[in-house]
């Protein structure tokens, strides 16, 4: 067998990667605003939410994709008025592997971006305000920036997260190749098929290096961030 | 025209309850030991702490009014702050740190102009640095300009000095004094170290244990450490206003004349200053570096022999008694022991020689 891999192939690393893309873009102004809100604000029910956010860390990804179905399947309530109002399917969709990616991958970058919040010195706001600043001029000017680089790594590492992600996607959205069989359901479906081992080990070998490339990558900005905001 | 700060909080187990109101022009102290509530006091004055009660007003501005739910937000009291660890913003340039408040005061409202401050605080070398690659004395010094570009109505400065070695608070000092003459602008100044405060300001407010127990003039308030009821506060010395009369390079020596004095009777060599003649300073002598005789002695290394009379015989604990000495109408203390005081037969209006060793003046700058 050739070490190539076949279009088949090819195609379900471009979903991947196009699927991953999507979860990360449409969920980090939610993770950020989650994360500023854990990280600064004290109100009743933070723990709550804290460990709701936390949650798909710990459930199996089964019950993460099942919950998926119920609220957005066809006849989940989010689901049908999506259908009905817009046309628009998550079920059996790329879409519809992006939000199990997001999701899945949600509690690593509200972690990530938390901590990168937690390690500003608060000082440095103090300073602002006594220099004039009001508070949005604050956190554009001040904070955001000395959020950046953990925004950054936070955002790469949900990136390879979602390229693996596989119980909550295959329970959510099924395994449609060319719709929804990213890199992980591919190789799934190669170790059960009869003498699937060679793709299985090709796929293996590709699923390897894009996610250690994408955390080598990860560290590697986060230094030059660092290094560029003076730290 | 004043600073009218009266405030009571509590932070824990530790309460502070202070009223005072410092005058609208020059440098005005707040002194006291570590945990005397001196930085919360200036984190009040500045709005980083909101009192439990009490009022804040600036040359008739209502900062803050407990009692009638006022309160300015700090970004709008345009207070410029000092603080103790210069926190300056790390992923921006020197130049970019002095420009943030600046960019954010009105156009019309800009006094001190951005070139002006790079000059007079020497900066001009490190405008395109990081934070991060300057000394600690820099960095304090890019602080000091990115308050005062911010075109303050108060300077408010916490211990700027504290975490400086000797050199650099040295390096730094002459700029604080520059500017307090310069841009006439009110200066509070907080600082645990009394040579800093002698130096430096006019007024002094003696914080203890979150109560004021001292407000006044610094010489007064000096003059009145280590005795009476300030017998802990560190201890007994003077304050001797003059001016500087000349250098002498050759030696390392500076020639100052004291106020109310003619000048040969007058004049006392110290450790060579970097101030220019005429510039008025403060000498902090402190009673246990004074001796005392009844003529004017010869063959001693002494240079500093004033004449004076004494005022008044303040008895010690222990062997020892404060003479107050009148040196031109000035105020100055000797710490004697009891039985000096006999032997030379000192009593009120008596004709005395103070004795000052240069030395003693040179250790008690800023050095430690």
């Amino acid at each position: 067998m050739s070490p190539f891999p076949t279009p088949a192939e090819i195609e379900a690393i471009w979903l991947s990667l196009r699927v991953a893309l999507i979860a990360v873009t449409l969920s980090l102004p939610f993770a950020i605003a989650v994360a500023l809100l854990l990280a600064r604000c004290h109100f009743w029910g933070r723990t709550l939410v804290d460990g709701l956010v936390h949650l798909p860390l710990v459930l199996p990804p089964v019950v993460v994709g099942y919950l998926l179905l119920l609220t957005f399947g066809a006849r989940g309530p989010i689901g049908a008025w999506l259908d009905a109002t817009f046309g628009f399917r998550l079920i059996f969709t790329a879409e519809g592997a992006a939000l199990a990616a997001a999701v899945m991958a949600f509690p690593l970058m509200v972690r990530a971006i938390r901590l990168a919040i937690e390690a500003i010195d608060r000082g440095l706001e103090a300073a602002a305000r006594t220099l004039g600043a009001g508070p949005f001029d604050r956190f554009c000017s001040i904070t955001l920036p000395l959020m950046l680089p953990g925004i950054l790594s936070a955002t790469i590492l949900a990136f390879a997260a979602s390229l693996g992600e596989l119980g909550a996607t295959i329970t959510f959205v099924s395994n449609i190749p060319g719709e929804t069989r990213t890199l992980p359901l591919a190789i799934y479906t190669a170790t059960q098929t009869p003498g699937g081992d060679a793709v299985a080990a090709r796929l293996v070998t590709i699923s390897f290096v894009l996610s250690l490339g994408a955390l080598l990558l990860a560290e590697i900005v986060a230094r030059r961030l660092s290094r560029m905001i003076g730290r | 025209m004043t600073l009218d700060v009266a405030i009571a909080h509590r932070i824990g187990p530790f309460h502070l309850d202070v009223a005072f109101q410092a005058p609208s022009r020059g440098v005005t102290a707040l002194f006291g030991r570590s945990g005397s509530g001196k930085t919360s006091l200036v984190n009040t004055i500045a709005g980083l702490i909101r009192p439990e009660r009490g009022h804040v007003r600036l040359d008739g501005r209502v900062f803050l009014d407990r009692a009638a739910g006022i309160e300015l937000p700090v970004e709008r009291r345009r207070i410029g702050y000092v603080f103790q660890d210069a926190r300056l913003f790390p992923h921006m340039t020197v130049q970019a740190n002095l420009a943030y408040g600046y960019r954010r005061v009105a156009e019309a409202e800009r006094r001190i102009a951005m070139a002006a401050m790079i000059d007079l605080l020497d900066l001009g070398p490190f405008l395109d640095r990081r934070p991060r690659t300057l000394s600690g004395g820099e960095r304090q010094r890019v602080a000091l300009g990115r308050a005062l570009l911010a075109q303050p109505r108060r300077l408010l400065m916490d211990e700027p000095l504290a975490s400086l070695d000797g050199p650099r608070k040295a390096e730094l000092l002459p700029y604080i004094e520059r500017l307090s003459s310069e841009l006439a602008l009110p200066i509070v100044y907080v600082s645990h170290a009394l040579d800093e405060v002698v130096r430096l300001a006019d007024n002094m407010l003696l914080l203890e244990a979150g109560r004021v127990r001292a407000f006044g003039p610094v010489a007064e308030i000096v003059g009145q450490l280590g005795q009476g009821p300030l017998e802990a506060e560190s201890e007994p010395g003077a304050v001797l206003q003059g001016h500087v009369l000349s250098h002498e390079p050759d030696f390392d020596l500076t020639h100052v004349a004291l106020a109310g004095m003619r000048a040969p009777e007058g004049q006392m060599h110290i450790a060579a200053l970097p101030h220019a003649p005429r510039t008025a300073i403060r000498l902090h002598v402190l009673a246990r570096d004074v001796i005392v005789a009844t003529a004017r002695p010869t063959g001693l290394s002494v240079q500093n022999i004033l004449p004076g009379n004494v005022r008044e015989i303040l008895p010690q604990a222990g062997p020892f008694a404060l003479v107050a000495i009148d040196i031109g109408g000035q105020r100055l203390l000797a710490r004697l022991t009891r039985q000096s005081v006999v032997r030379l037969g000192l009593t009120p209006g008596a004709s005395v020689y103070a004795l000052v060793k240069t030395a003693a003046l040179a250790r008690d700058g800023l050095g430690d």
